[in-house]
């Protein structure tokens, strides 16, 4: 069931579940599909998530308490709707060394051999649940649970772009170079987000994606 | 063709609109003016649309040469004395000098700043670099040009900020309650309202850290990412509040306890390190309220 709940003056919040999980991912993607589609008049943003969908509105064009019903509306319906088949993205990884500083540690933490750290991470088949922190940041579920690890203590000031990171059971990308806390793998050379294109991400929630590793290093 | 050259930029100085709402599912945080009332009256005062780019000085404003004649107005921290539309000379040059009674001022140009638009907007998002000028603060030596003048002349009025909708106020920061405010402890939240909270160093447009009393949580738990409204007021594991401002990431996994409302976020661009904020909960309907009547109020003056 959904919870629909004002998260302030200006904005609803739909929750399909507490945690991460693929019915309620999978009702995120058409809960934002269908906003996408038949936009309200007075919407301002919808922001998917792992299990909620942010909506922001002009509470001056837009009676909060018809939004509210709106969204239910929506989310009833969306319940059954199909969804296209999905693309996979073949993304290429230079794992370790400067590239990934974070490597040794993970490797570390998890009592595997950075080889095996590698070959584990570039096994899973990885969805893209949504977009989101920073322009075209993928969270990136399908990470083996025996990779999970802690985020960095003290977050790094800077994570160059491109990195290919994992904290807890999340994996992503960091499109920009930008502070963050994850625990960084390797690079790719993608470009996961340039404002001058069109599509301006790379990667869309819903989207599956491969991690190949570059060369030996 | 160039018309102000930058002499000296202060202390951080950005080109910025209303910024580009509409892209948080890209993980494009909306950005735009910290004080948008400052921006809107300042546009106004020019004869510019009040959604012009316009240059934001935070703490210490720049100094400026113009190379064409043209009107400036700057608004926002501004100093005493009312705000007003004045003429600039070719060959002038304006010195803004330091903020006075809040952290920004803006330097609002007839025909704005023509700056190339980034997911339609001018505006500045300092973190990923995105928008104004080549994304990063004005340097020494950088060279704006203008947009089109606008259709509408200045206005020839003197406008006493106190009278401004939104502007008057310094009672305390209405807020309303955020999506895990039951993660919370009764004692927590009644702190959240009842203290005096410290505005820290660590205050700028991605979030206000504020310095106070710990808020407490009984339930331990740490949200699932979700995306989080401008003005929210997370609370990081120290127990002390961050407020979320106009350059901040679209998501967060902090619990959030409250979130400023609509009505009073020009106010938090207004505020500096070592000011002292109150909150004070209000109902959504007393938000939304506020919100109509500061628009009303707003829409008539800038008519």
């Amino acid at each position: 069931m959904a919870r629909i709940v004002a998260a302030c003056d200006r904005a609803v919040l739909v929750t399909f579940a507490d945690r991460m999980d693929g019915a309620a991912a999978r009702a995120v993607r058409s809960l934002a599909s269908s906003l996408a589609r038949d936009r309200p008049n007075g919407l301002v943003d919808v922001h998917p998530a792992y299990a909620s969908v942010l909506v922001s509105f002009d509470p001056l064009r837009l009676d909060p308490q018809h939004l509210e019903e709106d969204l239910a509306r929506r989310v009833e319906e969306a319940a059954e709707a199909p969804e296209p088949p999905p693309r996979t993205i073949v993304v290429p990884v230079r794992y370790g060394g400067e590239s990934g500083r974070d490597l040794e540690e993970v490797a570390r933490e998890t009592r595997l051999s950075e080889d095996e750290v590698v070959r584990r991470h570039a096994d899973g088949l990885y969805e893209v649940v949504f977009l989101g922190f920073t322009p075209g940041f993928p969270y990136l579920a399908g990470l083996p649970p025996e990779l999970a690890t802690r985020r960095r203590g003290q977050p790094r000031r800077r994570v160059e772009a491109g990195s290919v990171a994992i904290a807890g059971v999340q994996a992503g990308i960091y499109p920009l170079a930008s502070p963050g806390g994850w625990n960084v793998l390797g690079r790719t050379s993608l470009v996961l987000f340039d404002a001058g294109r069109s599509p301006q991400a790379l990667l869309a929630p819903g989207d599956r994606v491969r991690f190949v590793a570059e060369e030996s290093r | 063709m160039s018309a102000i050259r930058v002499v000296v930029p202060g202390f951080l100085t950005t080109v910025q609109d209303l910024g580009r709402p509409g892209y948080a599912a890209l993980g494009v945080s909306a950005s735009g003016a910290a004080d948008p009332i400052a921006l809107r009256v300042g546009n106004r005062l020019v004869g510019n649309v009040q959604a012009a780019a316009a240059l934001e000085m935070t703490l210490v404003g720049g100094t400026f040469r113009f190379e064409r004649e043209t009107w400036v107005a700057v608004t926002g921290a501004a100093g005493a004395g009312p705000w007003t539309a004045r003429r600039i000379a070719t060959g002038e040059t304006l010195a803004c000098g330091p903020c006075r009674g809040g952290g920004r001022s803006y330097l609002c140009v007839r025909g704005g700043i023509d700056v190339p638009p980034v997911l339609g907007s001018a505006s500045t998002h300092l973190t990923t670099a995105i928008g104004g000028l080549d994304g990063r603060p004005l340097r020494a030596g950088d060279s704006l040009t203008l947009g089109r003048s606008p259709a509408s002349e200045p206005v020839d009025v003197a406008l006493d900020p106190r009278g401004i909708p939104g502007y008057g106020g310094d009672g305390p920061l209405r807020i309303v309650d955020g999506p895990q405010r039951a993660w919370f402890t009764a004692a927590g939240l009644e702190l959240l309202e009842a203290a005096a909270w410290d505005v820290s160093e660590a205050c700028d447009r991605m979030g206000i850290r504020l310095l106070g009393p710990e808020i407490a949580r009984r339930d331990a738990r740490e949200p699932l990412t979700e995306g989080v409204p401008l003005g929210a007021i997370q609370v990081a594991s120290d127990g002390r509040p961050i407020v979320l401002f106009v350059d901040h990431q679209t998501t967060g996994g902090y619990p959030k306890a409250a979130t400023v409302v609509a009505a009073d976020l020009a106010r938090l661009g207004r505020v500096r390190p070592r000011d002292r904020l109150r909150f004070r909960r209000v109902t959504l309907d007393e938000a939304r309220r506020a919100l109509r009547e500061q628009e009303d109020g707003l829409r008539e003056l800038l008519a």
